[in-house]
């Protein structure tokens, strides 16, 4: 099996993002980046599923400027063996923001996914479920559209179907009702939600090993011209994009509680003041 | 001007519709502040729904209910649901569906068939065209305008009141359409059974986090949430501890919920978590560390061991 893990570059989930004040986007300069936790529980999907023998290959892929390099080669160091970056530096103009939030949109890198994802004969894409900056939660289920693959999201367990005679994964889905199971045949795309594993971290001989590992980079325009023929779907890429993000806010601020001291005091302020029990 | 015609995708257990899908409908009505033309339809598929084709047919301002009645879609398998829907879509203009697993399951499926990007988790609308959605774990609030020609969105269930029920029955036109796959099969759904008021849709939630300590000490929690009527909810750092089920977890990634009142025992307000929360018209802390995150959004705050001060609470309260 050949697997496919796409993985983002975001703001660290752990630090307070900041609006700018004149709502033109999300203030991004100098603020620690590391790959969406989503995409990391992918690649440790992918990475575990290989130490399983289940797995031959594993191509990490991102799209975004030049800075995907370093999340790339992180991703080698955790057990990717070869990388692809889709530069989509040259596509930035000068009146569109550099948050990645509207670079480019879940339809956009599902349609450069879907010819990867062809292109290098892939059998299974491991996604995350979402990414933490842009909350879409749309691109493996849009990918497998394009493909006309099956899908399996909010994965919390994903194991091969013994039961099947074609080849097929079993996969537990984290939905609202409680934990689903389904079949689902290969290829196919799936994502991974929080409880799937817990990813490792890059030792220091595999940070090395990662630096002599592929990484091939084509920028956006010749990834476009050269499978245009075989893809016509890519002319879309090219042109702008359907959604255009008028105006960033900060939320609504909830204005200061008080400490209360005792249970009493509690109670009282909720059923006489707050009347909410 | 312009007129809408919105599809509403239900989402049912073939029985009863679910409240989200109510709220999705509310969502629709708002559009006719920048529309005298608004159509709202619903798309009840399923296996054996007859029953909750009905309910829609008696929904507000629902003036049509397509129902398309077959085994293929017994278990709403986005794979099937997202040919069906695009394949009915070229009449409509907005399709929604209610921002829930199933809801983010399908949709972007469909919105990918129609070659059209998607709006997620819809809180408003600044016309027909345009929506503010939150990003960045509701700590940014993006208004969005698009172009496409259908507005595919999922629509955030704690946004929105649920549409009332009316005396006049919609027309129901029954669909004859099967888009059978093979590729994906339902094994099981091992639902989590509880006594309690759904958790998307409870007035009252109480919540334990890490400081809960162990699955004993959630019990306390459990407790409090039965004495006030309320579902139960947990942090991840609860969910990853396994005191209790992630389908209990609030958050980014889990639910977001926006009851009357919220009690947080021992949740330390970490951002994730806080996106979960923060449209709960009430906010209480429990923590004994007063210099817990959770203080800053909380209403009333108390500073103590929740192992003393909730079992207080539950013999005063009651």
């Amino acid at each position: 099996m050949k697997i496919l893990v796409a993985i983002k570059r975001v703001i660290d989930p752990y630090v307070a993002i900041r609006v700018k004040d004149d709502h033109s986007g999300i203030d991004d300069h100098n603020v620690k980046m590391t790959i969406n936790p989503f995409c990391a529980i992918a690649l440790e999907q992918a990475v575990q599923m290989k130490e399983q023998g289940l797995a031959q290959e594993i191509i990490v892929v991102s799209i975004g400027d030049d800075s995907c390099n370093e999340s790339l080669r992180t991703a080698l160091a955790l057990g990717g063996d070869r990388a692809i970056h889709i530069n989509t530096a040259d596509f930035l103009s000068d009146n569109v923001t550099t948050s990645s939030v509207s670079l480019f949109t879940p339809l956009k890198i599902a349609n450069v996914l879907a010819v990867l994802a062809r292109q290098q004969d892939c059998d299974l894409v491991l996604m995350g479920k979402q990414s933490i900056d842009g909350d879409n939660n749309q691109t493996p289920q849009m990918l497998a559209g394009l493909l006309d693959w099956p899908q399996a999201t909010f994965a919390s367990e994903i194991k091969p179907d013994p039961n099947r005679d074609n080849p097929a994964l079993l996969v537990t889905r984290e939905v609202d009702a409680g934990l689903e199971t389904l079949s689902v045949n290969l290829p196919c795309v799936v994502s991974c939600d929080l409880r799937l594993n817990t990813p490792r971290f890059a030792s220091l001989p595999n940070i090395m090993k990662a630096r002599s590992k592929p990484l091939t980079c084509f920028s956006l325009a010749t990834f476009i011209d050269d499978n245009i023929s075989q893809y016509p779907n890519l002319a879309s890429l090219a042109k702008p994009s359907s959604q255009t993000i008028i105006k960033y806010s900060k939320p609504q601020q909830r204005s200061a509680g008080v400490m209360v001291e005792s249970i009493d005091e509690l109670i009282d302020k909720l059923t006489q003041e707050a009347k909410v029990i | 001007m312009d007129s809408a015609k919105v599809l509403i995708i239900a989402e049912h257990d073939q029985v009863n519709l679910s409240i989200a899908t109510r709220k999705a409908i509310t969502a629709a009505h708002l559009l006719k502040q920048y529309s005298d033309n608004v159509i709202i339809s619903v798309l009840v598929a399923g296996c054996d729904c007859a029953n909750a084709a009905e309910q829609a047919a008696y929904l507000d301002g629902v003036e049509q209910v397509l129902v398309v009645d077959d085994t293929c879609y017994q278990h709403l398998l986005a794979e099937n649901i997202a040919k069906l829907v695009a394949d009915i879509a070229s009449q409509y203009t907005h399709l929604f569906i209610s921002s829930s697993t199933q809801g983010k399951d399908l949709l972007p499926r469909i919105a990918a068939k129609l070659n059209v990007e998607q709006l997620s988790d819809v809180m408003g609308f600044t016309s027909l065209h345009s929506v503010v959605r939150p990003i960045y774990a509701g700590n940014a609030i993006a208004e969005v305008s698009s172009s496409d020609p259908y507005i595919v969105s999922t629509i955030r269930a704690a946004s929105f009141d649920a549409c009332n029920s009316s005396d006049s029955r919609a027309e129901i036109v029954h669909l004859d359409k099967a888009f059978e796959c093979s590729s994906t099969r339902f094994v099981e759904l091992q639902a989590s059974e509880s006594e309690r008021p759904e958790l998307a849709n409870a007035n009252v939630v109480v919540a334990g986090g890490r400081g809960v300590a162990s699955k004993e000490g959630f019990v306390l929690i459990e407790q409090l949430a039965d004495v006030l009527g309320g579902a139960v909810g947990a942090s991840r750092a609860a969910v990853d501890a396994d005191y209790i089920s992630n389908d209990h977890q609030v958050g980014q990634t889990g639910k977001i919920i926006s009851p009357d009142l919220y009690i947080a025992a021992g949740i330390s307000g970490a951002i994730q978590h806080i996106a979960g929360i923060k449209d709960a018209k009430v906010i209480v802390a429990i923590n004994k560390d007063p210099e817990a995150t959770i203080f800053s959004y909380a209403d009333y705050g108390l500073v103590g061991d929740l192992f003393e001060l909730i079992p207080e609470f539950i013999q005063k309260y009651e």
